[in-house]
């Protein structure tokens, strides 16, 4: 027989349960919680410098194996051709809201100055690895395609399909000019491994893993996140209502 | 029944009223009867995403975990269907109200002096025979009567203060820690904790430091009269009870 303390208790946790559940799946109440997005952006915004760097590590502090997560190998016919020409030629395009649209070979990208630092990728999951990053700074890249004064965004379109879905992510301007964000084509003094996204994936230190898009074959400006994919910025942000600000 | 026994003011006698808690307490105790309840729910499924801890600053599958936790089921996280997405929703949004009705009600009560006059335990509260005689009279559930019980006791007031002084602090701070951008911000922060995922485990132990008070927390209630406690807390006023054998 259930004692009747014990039929209020748990009663009590699932009426709460059912009830915060309620409140999960309304499009009204998601509104309110998400509003904290913002707020949360604009407070780390304003206390942390425009250029404010990541921590950065020496080599004894890297994790010693660095894992991967989300798309391991793009499932396309496309990106088997690429890697069986070990990427010979892949190119990015940057387009969009520029004065000029470039199309650079992956080879061609490497060759230019980059940038190494060694940081910490934190997954929202709440796992963190340390790796090291060789890359050219993305201000370089916007800067030689003459970035529009309209752009807001920039738009990283990959090469990875979840289902029939593209990946994509998105930064603003604060993000995209950040020392530290840059395209990386190396990790741990090797070319960038197929799992971490050869051979072009995003670092951007101060967000979230989910943020940091892999296989990298297009970069748009765009002045408004609406028309792109389904508008929220992101994959996740689209398919699985992520923030599309992920620096928490 | 007739009107001399009405007016025999015979029961008013063995007890008496009295304002134990403020209005600002008041406040502050039921939003966070809300808030940490969904802090420490949303949290576990959270949790759920990747239930391994670790100490320093990376850790993740390949690396050692000095803590493997169980998978938290549906009826003890927000949502009860695994949503990280949603569980974060929820856990960053309510950290807003939580953090800052620490801050008000720490900044009120050191300004009112609550946290001085009522919370603050004296010198010969904390001499080792005080705590001893509290701890055996706690454990022989025998409570605080009469004027006594307007106050807090000893253990009360340390385990109050370890709560509001301590775990509460630390789960602001260790949250704020583990936030990338926090890390460019305020990088001294998250090497105060010893890196980001040990301050992740710090925030771990702290929520489990919380969700252990209130378990005793509501017990105590129970067993103090739950009646009259809650209904002080809801109105301020607590009725006193003299022991039966003092009548």
């Amino acid at each position: 027989m259930i004692s009747r303390r014990k039929f209020i208790a748990a009663g009590t946790s699932g009426l709460l349960v059912a009830g915060c559940d309620r409140l999960d799946r309304s499009e009204t109440f998601r509104g309110i919680l998400r509003s904290s997005e913002g707020l949360t952006m604009k407070a780390q915004r304003l206390i942390t410098s425009r250029d404010a760097l990541a921590p950065e590590y020496r080599a004894a502090d890297m994790s010693p194996i660095f894992r991967s997560n989300g798309t391991r190998l793009p499932n396309t016919n496309e990106y088997a051709r690429h890697l069986n020409e070990n990427f010979a030629n892949w190119r990015i395009n940057v387009d969009g809201l520029v004065a000029r649209p470039l199309s650079i070979p992956i080879q061609k990208l490497r060759s230019l100055p980059h940038r190494t630092q060694i940081t910490r990728h934190d997954c929202v999951e709440g796992w963190s690895a340390i790796g090291k990053w060789h890359g050219v700074p993305l201000a370089t890249i916007l800067g030689a395609a003459e970035l529009s004064t309209r752009a807001k965004y920039i738009v990283f379109h990959c090469a990875d399909r979840f289902g029939d879905r593209q990946y994509y992510e998105s930064i603003d301007l604060i993000d995209a000019f950040h020392p530290q964000t840059i395209l990386a084509w190396a990790m741990n003094d090797r070319l960038l491994p197929v799992p971490n996204g050869a051979p072009l994936r995003l670092r951007v230190e101060r967000q979230l893993g989910y943020k940091q898009a892999k296989y990298i074959q297009r970069i748009e400006a765009v002045e408004s996140l609406a028309g792109v994919y389904g508008g929220r910025g992101g994959y996740w942000e689209d398919t699985n209502d992520y923030e599309w600000y992920a620096g928490i | 029944m007739n009107r001399i026994e009405i007016d025999e003011p015979a029961p008013a006698e063995a007890s008496q009223v009295v304002v134990r808690h403020r209005l600002g307490t008041r406040i502050w105790h039921w939003v966070n009867a809300v808030t940490v309840f969904v802090m420490l729910m949303s949290g576990l499924m959270i949790s759920n995403a990747h239930p391994r801890l670790y100490w320093g600053n990376y850790g993740a599958n390949f690396d050692h975990a000095w803590l493997q936790l169980p998978r938290f089921p549906g009826w003890l996280t927000i949502p009860s269907y695994y949503s990280l997405s949603g569980a974060r929703r929820w856990h960053l949004a309510f950290a807003w109200l939580f953090a800052a009705g620490l801050v008000i009600f720490l900044l009120v009560s050191l300004w009112n002096r609550h946290v001085q006059r009522d919370l603050a335990p004296t010198r010969d509260e904390l001499r080792p025979r005080h705590i001893w005689h509290d701890i055996k009279e706690h454990a022989r559930l025998s409570f605080p009567t009469g004027e006594a019980a307007a106050r807090y006791n000893t253990l009360q007031k340390l385990s109050y203060g370890a709560v509001i002084f301590v775990l509460l602090p630390l789960l602001v701070l260790t949250g704020l820690a583990m936030a990338p951008a926090m890390s460019a911000a305020w990088p001294w922060l998250v090497e105060a904790f010893g890196g980001r995922q040990s301050a992740r485990s710090i925030h771990f132990l702290c929520a489990a430091g919380v969700g252990l008070f209130i378990i005793i927390h509501l017990i105590m209630v129970a067993l103090a009269g739950p009646v009259n406690e809650i209904g002080s807390m809801v109105t301020g006023r607590f009725r006193l009870r003299t022991e039966a054998g003092q009548q």
